[in-house]
């Protein structure tokens, strides 16, 4: 496995008055082709962590490489070229008067010629299954539209590395399955990594791996099914607890005996089956 | 003080060549101490609904009828001003209108529009602060200091200043965490158990109309198409389905269990207690009978 995103002991203070730091000695990597998620209430440094990786912010201690390059101010630049994040709210991101426009501006700032430039737009566009769309008014359409236009932008600029802050908490149930179905397929075409910053369980259930943030600090690590099971003590991790952990506990104080392992439904179904079945 | 619309429309830019339909034909009432859910899709007229609940926008047809006031087309702006005071609303995201020096100050600048002396209403301010659950020590700090979720009590905190007998929420919890989400929720709950606060909500978190509202409004293509009890509404999951609105995990859950075990579940359960509280019911009902 080669790794594309690597921290090393990374502290970050946003003033010297802090009492703590907003990062204390993170230290993770992130593997070509993987999807990891981060997850940890508001205020735990997840936002944080993501700016540091592209140079929004720079650390006071620990190094940042990507792709093979430590983060200074000679690599900065090629960094963020391998780097694409995509933010929360999909209104605050929209430069262009038209959606193809919209997609054009982080290449038009590349300077790629123009023909190129047409192309790349429309292939990016389609692999957001929003062609249809290419001379709209980004104001016009709806959330997960938005933040589809906004995946293409980024697409468009064939990046390594795609960062998603909370880029579907501000969508209706069908944009978030919208959004997440589209960077799924993205990222299988082409070959991306993902780092997506979320509260949303079906999210971090997309990703290979989960990495909990507390007060600036990575408290865990795993994969969704081994954090998933930690039950009642998601919610201190900034996540809902998934249904079935939600019913299991209304089951428990209804003085039923439940199992203690992490059920998903069909598992609920399953031990209610024999719980009936014993009667 | 209920609200109700009879045969409420808006239309944009009426009479030019832009003119565009917002909502049409909208009846509904939302009756005082009520808690009232606004569902409805993206460009349902949502948005326009909501800002007829005060007067921000005069319906272009119809009558709005807001306590004893009625406002329709021909209504003239005087004495609107009382009735912002009584129907107060929450905007979405709005830690983004917080402007003073100090939390206090930024609580009270509502209620000293409306005539309280800098005094009182610095007063009101040290007074909400634990309804909205920060403490006093909030007073002098400056609300940019704060995380999102503490500005974005602080901003609640300044529309309850001003004493509204209806809150209206638009989408209130948007972008918290859930332990925020739970949190800001229960608090809505409470003031309108507690004080009677009549409570609209507009979202589309179908867990949290199943676990608070009793009453529902769903809105599509700019007109009301069902209004009820959320138990009756959330009865009919294949429409909400075709809605694009999807149930609450509860009732699809209760639905799969009466599916696969050929249970009926009455009356249907829309919180985690309810449900369990029927399937304990059933499990040990004798025989485990499955019916």
């Amino acid at each position: 496995m080669t790794e594309i995103i690597r921290l090393k002991n990374i502290t970050y203070k946003y003033t010297d008055e802090d009492l703590r730091p907003a990062l204390q000695d993170v230290s993770f990597s992130i593997n070509k082709g993987e999807w990891v998620a981060i997850i940890g209430p508001n205020g735990s440094g997840k936002s944080t962590l993501a700016k540091t990786i592209n140079g929004l912010i720079e650390p006071d201690s620990g190094e940042v490489e990507v792709g093979g390059l430590k983060l200074n101010e000679k690599n900065v630049w090629s960094i963020r070229e391998m780097v694409g994040m995509v933010f929360q709210n999909p209104d605050n991101q929209f430069v262009g008067s038209t959606v193809q426009d919209d997609v054009a501006f982080g290449l038009e700032n590349l300077g790629v010629p123009r023909d190129d430039m047409i192309e790349r737009v429309r292939n990016a566009l389609e692999k957001v299954n929003m062609l249809e769309f290419a001379e709209r008014e980004p104001a016009r359409l709806s959330g997960g539209q938005k933040q589809r236009v906004a995946i293409a932008g980024i697409v468009a600029l064939r990046p390594a590395i795609m960062i998603l802050d909370e880029a579907t908490s501000m969508l209706d149930p069908q944009g978030r399955e919208e959004v997440l179905r589209t960077v799924k397929e993205v990222k299988e075409r082409e070959n991306l990594s993902v780092l997506s910053i979320t509260h949303d369980i079906d999210e971090a259930a997309e990703a290979n791996r989960i990495l909990v943030m507390r007060d600036g600090k990575m408290i865990q690590e795993g994969s969704p099914e081994t954090i998933f099971s930690f039950g009642g003590k998601l919610v201190e991790m900034g996540l809902d607890l998934p249904f079935p952990e939600r019913l299991k506990a209304s089951l428990k104080e209804q003085g039923l005996d439940v199992p203690q392992d992490y059920l998903t439904e069909e598992g609920m179904v399953d031990w209610l089956w024999t719980s009936v079945s014993k009667m | 003080m209920d609200i109700g619309f009879q045969d409420v429309g808006y239309t944009y830019q009426k009479g030019t060549p832009f003119e565009s339909k917002a909502i049409y034909d909208i009846n509904l009432s939302i009756k005082d101490g009520s808690f009232t859910a606004i569902v409805g899709h993206t460009g349902s007229g949502k948005s326009t609904v909501l800002q007829h609940l005060n007067a921000l926008k005069k319906p272009t047809e119809g009558v709005v009828t807001i306590g004893d006031r009625v406002i329709t087309r021909m209504s003239e702006n005087k004495g609107l001003k009382s009735l912002r005071k009584k129907v107060g609303i929450v905007f979405q995201f709005p830690e983004a209108q917080l402007f003073e020096e100090t939390v206090g100050k930024d609580i009270a600048f509502g209620p000293k529009n409306f005539g309280m002396t800098e005094k009182e209403g610095l007063e009101k301010a040290r007074e909400l602060l634990p309804v909205v659950g920060l403490d006093e020590t909030f007073m002098e700090r400056s609300p940019f200091d704060l995380s999102g979720g503490q500005m974005r009590r602080v901003a609640i905190a300044g529309v309850l200043a001003m004493e509204p007998e209806v809150l209206v929420l638009d989408e209130p919890t948007a972008g918290l965490d859930p332990q925020g989400r739970k949190e800001i929720m229960d608090m809505f709950h409470s003031l309108y158990k507690n004080k009677g606060l009549t409570i609209v909500l507009v979202t589309h978190q179908m867990d949290d109309v199943a676990a608070y509202a009793d009453h529902m409004i769903v809105l599509g293509g700019g007109t009301v198409m069902k209004e009820g009890h959320p138990r009756d509404i959330f009865q009919e999951t294949d429409w909400l389905t075709s809605m694009q609105l999807g149930v609450p995990s509860t009732v699809r859950f209760a639905h799969e269990l009466e599916e696969k075990f050929k249970w009926t579940f009455d009356p249907l359960p829309l919180t985690t207690d309810d449900l369990a509280r029927q399937i304990k019911e059933k499990l040990t009902s004798k025989g485990g009978e499955r019916s």
